[in-house]
């Protein structure tokens, strides 16, 4: 059997597999974290609370109401989105004019709002939400065993990430959207509804994150606790890739779904230090992360 | 003058009730049986003990009738938040300040081994429900607490014995990188190899980890027979979720969960559970007595206990007992009349305290029930086997306790 580094190709082929797909979930929450950092400037630590909700709203949906996998794939977004935009146009607007560590502290006191608020009715058991049916089951690749829903979600991950890539670099409503950002008066003597547009951008932004909630739903068990620990890691991503840095994100977030798959082979017990090693290379050699731009 | 006079005559007053009080219940310290509840009550174990656990708690003090001798019993609880600093603190203050006379619940090992010192060093008392390492009645022993559930010595003799007897003598295991976990692997590994089986690999894994997925990748390409899982809470569920999704009992190996609560079979769902081995220390179902508490645990509560928050009940009952008995909180006495009763009630069997702290009773061994041969939404389990109260814990003999002469 060939051998890598000590450990059959075989394996070593699995771990890198493994990696992207976990990279996939990276880059779609930072997808969202540096949509919402590059354009609005807001640091948004009520992210991994928008995961969970996301998650939440998919299983709630289903227990409560009869709505599938797909149709929640859908609904969950728009719903955790509005909610996002609520909080944008009633909230964070407030302290716009700011420090940035203003709304840190905003969306961090939301966050464990809403996690505490669910750990009282459901617990931190979490709750299993069925894989559907057509996803279930998978295929022998030879050198592992991919489950079919593993695949699916890497597919869609990567189709999100390109498609959100492409509305705010390559269309006329992201050029609108960049330009508002960058100045703001001058975008509203043209007749642009710049507020409207840094609403939607939020709502969008936390869209993302609760479509990453559904995805992950028949993977991990739901619970109100399953985005704090997924923010930290998500957070490190986005700052070796730079914040902001809407293809930085996508990349950094496969790159490093890949570099903990290996760690997993080869020294398991850092598997959840190493990104944040990385971390530190980075903003040592290049402070303003792999992908952004000297400010 | 008036002032003064007012103060005067109000304090004779006050402390001539006192007195009277103190003299109807003559040995009750301030007289009320003061009980601290302290558990993990928003974090990874809150399902496992948590706001159920105080719910049992309470409900011993009203079956109890609310007072022992006349003094009326009185509840605190407070959040650990799994901190030995925060645990530590707490029951300092509950002792120092509130004159709390016994304590109960306690999760966390860390926690645990931390509050115990407390308790030693400030003569109390504490009843330990909810945690699982072994050293707490070995080595971290102290006269001043007892261990009432379970520990992980009976976890690794009654699950790992029971696989490698069936068959499964290859194993490959999968280990929580902290103290806890260690202990668990070094328990089963040891039981392994004595009864003939064989460890051919393992991964000690971060804590906590959401995903499995490489881990169990590698058990895979093991081919060990059965993968053992040392771990506890959200990362058991996760490994077994991840294994399910992989297909490792498809492919022929098996899991050997060796620390699985009742809520973690209810969160992940039969489906992804059936055939697990366990080993518990009670089960709702087994029989009429634990059935009928289980059934009035459930109308307050809305879940079935496991078997940490039975045990809250089970221990504060006897505890309560003991005061009555003795006639006195003073925790040196109430310890030797609870070590001198039998504890014999829903929940334990042939149970008795011993030197060392550690309450013995009954253990089971339990399968996971499959999805068609489960009636309703608790019925989880189907007991295999009992292991005698002496079996199961780690035998004096072998004990570091400083309380036990070898």
């Amino acid at each position: 059997m060939t051998m890598i580094f000590g450990v059959p190709l075989a394996v070593f082929m699995g771990q890198l597999l493994l990696g992207l797909i976990n990279g996939a979930f990276y880059a779609l929450l930072s997808l969202g974290l540096a949509v919402i950092f590059g354009l609005l400037k807001i640091v948004n630590f009520a992210h991994g609370a928008m995961y969970m909700l996301g998650a939440f709203a998919a299983l709630l949906g289903m227990r409560y109401l009869g709505i599938n996998y797909w149709a929640a794939l859908l609904l969950a977004p728009l719903l955790v989105g509005g909610f996002g935009m609520l909080i944008e146009r009633f909230m964070l607007r407030r302290i716009g004019h700011l420090d940035h560590l203003y709304g840190l502290l905003l969306t961090f006191g939301l966050a464990l709002i809403f996690e505490g608020t669910l750990v009282n009715f459901f617990g931190v058991s979490g709750a299993r939400y069925p894989t559907p049916e057509v996803l279930q089951g998978g295929f022998q690749l030879g050198f592992m065993f991919l489950p079919a829903y593993r695949a699916w979600v890497l597919a869609a991950a990567l189709v999100v990430c390109l498609f959100t890539w492409f509305m705010i670099e390559r269309t006329r409503l992201g050029a609108y959207l960049r330009a508002g950002t960058e100045n703001p008066a001058l975008m509203q003597a043209f007749g642009v509804n710049v507020p409207l547009l840094v609403t939607l951008t939020y709502g969008f932004g936390v869209a993302l994150a609760a479509f990453a909630g559904v995805l992950a739903a028949p993977l991990y068990p739901v619970s109100p606790t399953m985005g704090s620990s997924l923010l930290i890691v998500v957070f490190a991503v986005v700052v070796i890739g730079g914040m902001g840095s809407i293809l930085g994100a996508v990349l950094t977030g496969l790159g490093m779904g890949l570099i903990e798959g290996l760690t997993k082979v080869y020294y398991p017990e850092a598997a959840n230090t190493v990104i944040f090693l990385v971390m530190i290379l980075v903003l040592l050699l290049r402070p303003a992360g792999l992908f952004g731009k000297e400010a | 003058m008036t002032f003064i006079k007012k103060t005067l005559a109000s304090s004779i007053a006050l402390a001539a009730a006192t007195v009277m009080a103190t003299s109807a219940q003559a040995e009750m310290s301030d007289g009320e049986v003061r009980i601290g509840y302290l558990a993990d009550m928003s974090g990874t174990y809150r399902d496992l003990a948590g706001p159920g656990g105080l719910e049992a708690l309470n409900m011993a003090v009203e079956d109890f009738g609310g007072s022992v001798n006349g003094a009326a019993i009185d509840v605190f609880s407070a959040d650990d938040n799994n901190s030995a600093d925060v645990g530590a603190n707490t029951v300092r203050g509950w002792i120092d300040q509130d004159n709390v006379d016994m304590v109960a619940g306690m999760v966390a090992s860390s926690v645990v081994i931390a509050v115990t010192k407390v308790l030693e060093e400030n003569d109390g008392l504490g009843i330990i429900s909810g945690s699982a390492a072994s050293s707490i009645t070995n080595e971290h022993c102290t006269p001043n607490h007892i261990h009432w559930v379970y520990d992980t010595y009976p976890l690794a003799n009654g699950t790992a014995k029971a696989i490698v007897d069936q068959g499964g003598d290859t194993w490959f295991m999968l280990t929580a990188d902290y103290a806890f976990g260690h202990a668990l692997e070094g328990d089963v590994t040891k039981v392994v190899e004595e009864n003939g089986g064989e460890i051919v690999g393992g991964v000690r894994h971060p804590f906590p980890t959401s995903d499995f997925s490489s881990y169990i990748l590698q058990a895979q390409g093991s081919g060990a027979k059965i993968v053992g899982l040392a771990n506890a809470g959200a990362d058991t569920v996760n490994a077994i979720n991840t294994a399910s999704q992989f297909g490792l009992t498809q492919a022929g190996q098996q899991l050997a969960g060796l620390l699985v609560f009742l809520n973690d079979v209810h969160a992940m769902g039969l489906e992804t559970t059936q055939g697990l081995l366990l080993t518990t220390g009670w089960y709702w179902n087994m029989d009429d007595e634990s059935r009928e508490w289980a059934e009035r645990y459930y109308e307050r509560v809305g879940r079935m206990p496991t078997m940490v928050q039975a045990g809250i009940y089970s221990s504060t009952m006897h505890y309560l007992k003991a005061v009555e008995e003795a006639g006195t909180d003073d925790p040196e006495t109430v310890r030797a009349q609870m070590a001198e009763m039998p504890v014999n009630d829903f929940f334990s069997r042939n149970g008795r305290i011993r030197e060392d702290g550690r309450m013995v009773h009954d253990m089971y061994l339990a399968e996971v029930k499959s999805p068609e041969a489960s009636t309703h939404e608790w019925d989880l389990y189907e007991i295999l086997a009992t292991i005698p109260a002496e079996e199961a814990f780690r035998p004096l003999s072998e004990s570091q306790c400083k309380l036990v002469q070898n």
